[in-house]
């Protein structure tokens, strides 16, 4: 074993991911704890081994079927590399794409996972924070055996960090057998243009669960149209075909940082925060004192949502 | 095809939660446990893929709470054929030690496919359906919104971000976590739940529970301070709206 840190990274479209960059900046701090060295993972094209000049060594395994993220390849590809590198601590971004590899690599490698962090420490033996029941929980975590992989949330460590600092030397790996592969990628699916961008909004009123029907929504249209601003949503908005894709705000929808952000009936899981915590000002309102979402809000109130739409849009 | 759904019940997310004693769990006295979201998502995509290419579908728990009993007949009231309650208490075992025992009932149940949730909020140990699917030598696909059959066996859709998704296709058996049916689960009537218990379809299989790997030591948890770091808006709902409508115009 080394105490060198391994990154497993990801890319799509021919660009790392910024969970990628976090997770090098991350490996940095530890590294350095722990003496050793900071290690990426390319799992596709070589090509691309110039943006990782976080790590002092990128080991590239470049094979065609590796070029777009394949569930089935990219776990294998980086369970080989982990086996053979033994690194102390393998981070991986907690990701649509990281989620599969961490896993499989876990029981590939027989090394303990800890999924959902927010921090790793090498300070006096490995730990961890990670966020639980949908951000209401924090746990603290010891790894005894000082060997481990860890999920990392959005937000662990700052991006910038991770994209320079290292020797960003490149190493050729070859490639383990993937001649058996039962999974084969057919194509990306592009997002449909929607009718509002919310991207580009200065003023989004964003409503969860909490609205309760597709017929509430109206009313929250009228405030965003009072703000001269637009409805975004939380995912299971979405999910129940209430509002269409595009207006979805965090992890599998879109970031967003707009001036004012007003959340109405969302809880704050860490998937809805990692898409709006950059925006300027940040109000929440949610009948729950202990929501989540008060933990990243400017300002919160503590009440009904269905109380404060008719008394706000009559005030804007 | 011959369909698995993995369902597990979890602390409902709607009550307040509190600590245990020693601070390294929850305290699960008086605790009410619902199916994990995700789950009724994987169960309906499940029975939308049955209603395609027919098949036998089977569901799968851990637990004998009742919780567990009452998600079980309710999934086979909307369509499952077999219930499958795998014994043992909700006593948290990690992620790992039931990705193990569901791994060896899938196994025995010689599947085509198997879906379950994407993640579980309530346990810090990976993946299931992906350390299952490892165990098993399966490939997996988590994140999926869609799932048909096609020529290879299976076309399955993953969620990556931005709208963004990518299409894959599939020869089983394989592994899925399911992020979001194609279209919102059903909802089916009480009558019919109660038909389901009358229906003998719950199957016991009682599994032993491994020993508890020490890997991953909660050492404490928290729960964060209420409205950490935020400005608290005091007063009614028109104060509020006063407050609100007041920094909205300051922030330009
Ligand atoms: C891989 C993955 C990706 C995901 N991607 C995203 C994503 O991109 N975006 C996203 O949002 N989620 C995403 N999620 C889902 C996320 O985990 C949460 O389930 C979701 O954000 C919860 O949405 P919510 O806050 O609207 O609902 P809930 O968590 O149910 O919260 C509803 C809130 O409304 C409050 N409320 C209820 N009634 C009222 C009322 N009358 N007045 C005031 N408050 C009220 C409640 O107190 C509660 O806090 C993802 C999950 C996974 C696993
Ligand atoms: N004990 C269990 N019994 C049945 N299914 C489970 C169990 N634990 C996890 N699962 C399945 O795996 C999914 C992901 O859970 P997790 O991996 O714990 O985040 C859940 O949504 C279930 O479908």
């Amino acid at each position: 074993m080394s105490g060198n840190v391994l990154v497993l990274t990801e890319h799509l479209q021919g660009a790392f991911t910024d969970g990628t960059y976090e997770a090098l900046a991350l490996a940095r701090r530890l590294a350095d704890s722990l003496g050793g060295e900071v290690e990426a993972a390319l799992a596709g094209p070589g090509s691309l081994a110039p943006a990782l000049g976080g790590a002092d060594t990128v080991l590239v395994v470049d094979e065609p079927v590796l070029e777009f993220f394949n569930p089935q390849a990219h776990p294998r590809v980086f369970s080989a590399l982990v086996a053979e590198r033994e690194p102390a601590v393998v981070l991986v971004p907690y990701t649509s794409m990281g989620m599969e590899v961490a896993s499989e690599v876990s029981v590939r490698c027989d090394l303990p996972l800890v999924s959902y962090c927010t921090g790793v420490s090498a300070d006096g033996g490995l730990s961890a924070t990670c966020r639980l029941y949908a951000g209401k929980i924090e746990a603290d975590v010891d790894v005894p055996g000082q060997r481990g992989v860890f999920a990392l949330l959005s937000g662990s460590a700052p991006a910038a960090e991770g994209r320079s600092g290292g020797r960003g030397e490149v190493a050729k790996v070859p490639a383990p057998d993937l001649s058996d592969l039962q999974v084969r990628f057919e194509r990306l699916i592009e997002p449909t243009a929607g009718d509002v961008d919310i991207t580009a909004q200065e003023v989004l009123v964003v409503v969860g669960r909490g609205i309760e029907s597709r017929e509430n929504i109206a009313q929250a249209e009228a405030l965003a149209s009072a703000l001269g601003g637009a409805v975004a949503c939380s995912r299971p908005i979405v999910d129940q075909g209430w509002l269409p894709k595009t207006r979805q705000v965090g992890k599998s929808g879109l970031t967003v940082k707009p001036r004012v952000y007003l959340a109405l009936g969302v809880s704050g899981a860490p998937e809805h925060i990692e898409g709006m915590r950059g925006a300027s000002v940040i109000i929440a309102v949610n009948k729950d004192p202990k929501a989540p979402i008060f933990g990243v809000a400017n300002y919160g109130w503590v009440g009904d949502l269905f109380d404060l739409i008719p008394e706000l849009t009559d005030r804007c | 095809m011959n369909i698995g759904v993995l369902m597990r019940a979890v602390p409902d997310p709607v009550e307040e939660l509190e600590l245990s004693a020693d601070g390294t769990d929850l305290d699960r006295d008086f605790l009410g446990y619902v199916l994990n979201e995700f789950d009724d998502h994987a169960l309906e995509e499940a029975l939308l893929l049955k209603e395609e290419t027919g098949g036998s579908l089977t569901v799968m728990a851990f637990g004998t709470a009742d919780e567990v009993t009452q998600m079980l007949y309710t999934a086979v009231a909307k369509g499952a054929d077999i219930a499958v309650r795998l014994g043992e208490g909700l006593e948290p075992l990690d992620a790992r030690a039931q990705a193990g025992l569901l791994a060896e009932a899938v196994q025995a149940g010689s599947f085509d496919v198997v879906l379950g949730g994407v993640q579980a909020a309530d346990e810090l140990g990976g993946q299931v359906t992906v350390l299952a699917a490892a165990m098993l030598g399966w490939p997996h696909v988590s994140v999926v919104v869609g799932v048909q059959p096609n020529s290879a066996g299976l076309r399955v859709v993953k969620e990556y971000w931005g709208g963004i998704m990518a299409e894959f296709s599939v020869t089983p058996p394989v592994m899925l976590g399911v992020q979001a049916a194609r279209q919102p689960p059903r909802y089916v009537a009480v009558a019919r739940i109660r038909e389901a218990q009358q229906s003998g379809a719950l199957r016991e299989e009682p599994v032993a529970a491994p020993a508890p790997s020490p890997a991953v030591r909660v050492t404490a948890l928290r729960l964060p301070e209420a409205g950490e770091g935020a400005e608290m808006i005091a007063g009614d709902e028109s104060a509020a709206a006063e407050r609100i409508a007041e920094l909205i115009r300051g922030s330009r």
